[in-house]
């Protein structure tokens, strides 16, 4: 047995051949999620390639001191489990913080590379640790600012000021500045520091003016940003493993960040310097209080019973008030009556990528009655009621027609083809952007107010007990 | 040491465009579960920090071994939590007529 751990410990073929290997896992897991069938697979096959570069890692011959590498590993197991054991409804705020200690390890080790090679550190090299430590800093900030918010630990509005992105940019600017002079003559020890300092600030700054609906696209901007930068520390580094993993990983949070992006019909410049908050005040304010036709659990209850179709459009009000668990009784109550109902999700609706998804799935409803945006836009012509949970701005058809409305050419669900419309919100105030819905106002739209909770309980008490008739 | 660069560069673009189009596959009912997975396999960064706390280094010694073990405690948090919460939600994944947990 001794004869194998010297044989590894002698040579660097069989951990490059593990390497290796733990590459090809890592692929493989990540085409395994294509389909929730063999998704499971995906994970074991990532779970066995980390343990296998992990193993092979600690074999590693230029290991001279186990003691403190045990005690970090112990240690980031016992704060690992907590965060894989969060509830459902904090997915975003954890994966926020998960971007943030990805990149704090990135940029720690960034670091003492930097000391360890100084001054005799190549252009290129030094090119690569720079993008690496900026990158990894300003990743660590911006995503504990975004986890902050999406706790609502940090006001969740925007906060815009005065010549805001002359501020961010010349950050920015400075700090690339500061990481070519480095690159020029390494021996410039001192100016490292302000490559780390910089932009940590500059992260807090870019994720101040941005508001909770935005934060899809800016989470998974961050996402792209800690994979770039374990890219880079692949090449400081020169593991091809880490090189792998990382443009993986960047890879997901562009392709992420491009489908939001698009989703909202705005660029990335317009998500991260635009300020969609400026507008509010104004498109609020002009409208006249119109008419709105509203309806009670009981009158809900009883169209929705005589429905042949129905599609629910769940949003980020749903997640609020935890109505999952209660939109799955109302969607049994209706399959129950033979009703057919299906599920219409937004792209952006929600705080991440694929959130409504993840708490339908929750409640157990079957995965294959969530369809996405392309795929339900054609049905809601056939439908009886479309039933709004909880969003507002993907269903606003102003989106389609009025073009001086600042979210004008954004895709949106074509809920007001629908027989009946049905919006449980709170109240009449406008949604994040303070756009007024011309969907409230129609002659087919009934106002369902309440809590969505509340509201979408009531109707499976009046469903289930047949009601007071 | 060019020759090391240039081949790296290889890899990471090949890597990028395997990436693109595997990831392009995933339905969007999965994003969150892909961005926890991506998540948890970046952190192989470990291995890195790893290496940086365990070497043997002349100077800067302390600042190395430092440095190293907070950034494995923050990459294996990664590791295990990411994994665990993207199993817990792939598995309340359930098609339609499958059996309740």
């Amino acid at each position: 047995m001794s004869g194998l751990v010297n044989a590894l410990r002698n040579s660097q073929l069989p951990l490059e051949i593990i390497y290796l290997t733990a590459s090809i896992l890592f692929i493989l897991s990540l085409k395994w999620l294509s389909s929730p069938t063999t998704a499971r697979r995906g994970v074991r096959a990532g779970e066995i390639g980390m343990f296998l570069a992990v193993a092979g890692t600690l074999l590693h011959r230029g290991i001279v001191d186990y003691t403190w590498i045990a005690i970090a590993l112990v240690l980031g197991t016992v704060i690992g489990i907590p965060l894989g054991f969060v509830h459902m409804t904090a997915v975003p705020q954890r994966t926020a913080l998960s971007h943030a200690f990805g990149a704090l390890c990135v940029t720690l080790v960034g670091t003492a590379e930097f000391y360890l090679r100084a001054p005799d550190v190549p252009k290129f090299l030094m090119a690569v640790l720079s993008m690496e430590v900026i990158l990894g800093s300003l990743t660590l900030t911006g995503s504990l600012m975004a986890a902050g918010k999406l706790q609502e630990v940090l006001p969740q509005r925007p906060i815009t000021y005065k010549g805001q992105n002359f501020v961010n940019l010349s950050l920015l600017g400075i700090a690339i500045l500061i990481a070519l002079m480095l690159v020029m003559d390494p021996s410039r020890t001192y100016l490292y520091p302000l490559i780390v300092v910089i932009p940590l600030i500059f992260g807090v700054m870019m994720i101040i003016p941005i508001g909770g609906a935005d934060m899809p696209t800016v989470i998974s901007l961050l996402n792209s940003y800690a994979g770039l930068s374990a890219a880079a520390m692949g090449f400081v580094l020169d593991s091809k493993l880490l090189i792998v993993a990382g443009a993986l990983d960047g890879a997901s949070g562009f392709i992420l960040s491009v489908n939001m992006s698009k989703a909202m019909n705005r660029s990335f410049t317009n998500v991260l310097f635009g300020a969609f908050g400026q507008e509010q005040t104004t498109a609020a304010g002009k409208e006249e209080a119109k008419p709105v036709r509203s309806a009670t659990a009981e009158e809900s209850a009883a169209i929705l019973a005589a429905a042949n179709k129905v599609v629910i459009v769940p949003g980020y009000g749903m997640a609020v008030s935890q109505a999952q668990h209660k939109v799955r009784e109302l969607y049994d109550a209706l399959s129950k009556r033979g009703v057919d109902v299906k599920f219409g999700i937004h792209p952006v609706a929600g705080r991440m990528p694929g959130h409504m998804n993840v708490l339908l799935a929750e409640a157990d409803i079957p995965y294959d009655k969530l369809l996405d945006m392309d795929e339900i836009n054609g049905d809601f012509q056939q439908t009886d009621v479309a039933l709004i949970i909880g969003a507002n701005d993907v269903t606003n058809p102003a989106a389609r027609s009025d073009t001086s409305s600042p979210i004008y050419g954004m895709p949106i669900l074509d809920v007001d083809k629908a027989r009946t419309v049905m919006v449980i919100k709170r109240g009449m105030s406008a949604g994040f952007a303070g756009i007024e819905n011309p969907l409230y106002y129609l002659d087919r739209t009934l106002m369902l107010f309440g809590d969505a909770k509340g509201f979408v309980g009531n109707i499976v008490r009046e469903l289930s007990g047949g009601g007071h008739a | 040491m060019e020759l090391d660069l240039l081949s790296s560069l290889y890899v990471f673009m090949l890597a990028a465009f395997i990436g693109f189009e595997v990831i392009r596959r995933v339905s969007p009912l999965l994003h969150t579960p892909l961005m926890s997975l991506t998540n948890a396999l970046d952190a192989i960064a470990v291995v890195g920090a790893i290496i940086l706390a365990g070497e043997l280094h002349e100077h800067h010694a302390v600042l190395a071994r430092v440095l190293g073990t907070i950034a494995i405690v923050a990459a294996t948090s990664n590791i295990v939590g990411g994994f665990i919460i993207t199993d817990r939600m792939l598995k309340m994944f359930k098609a339609s007529g499958s059996k309740k947990a």
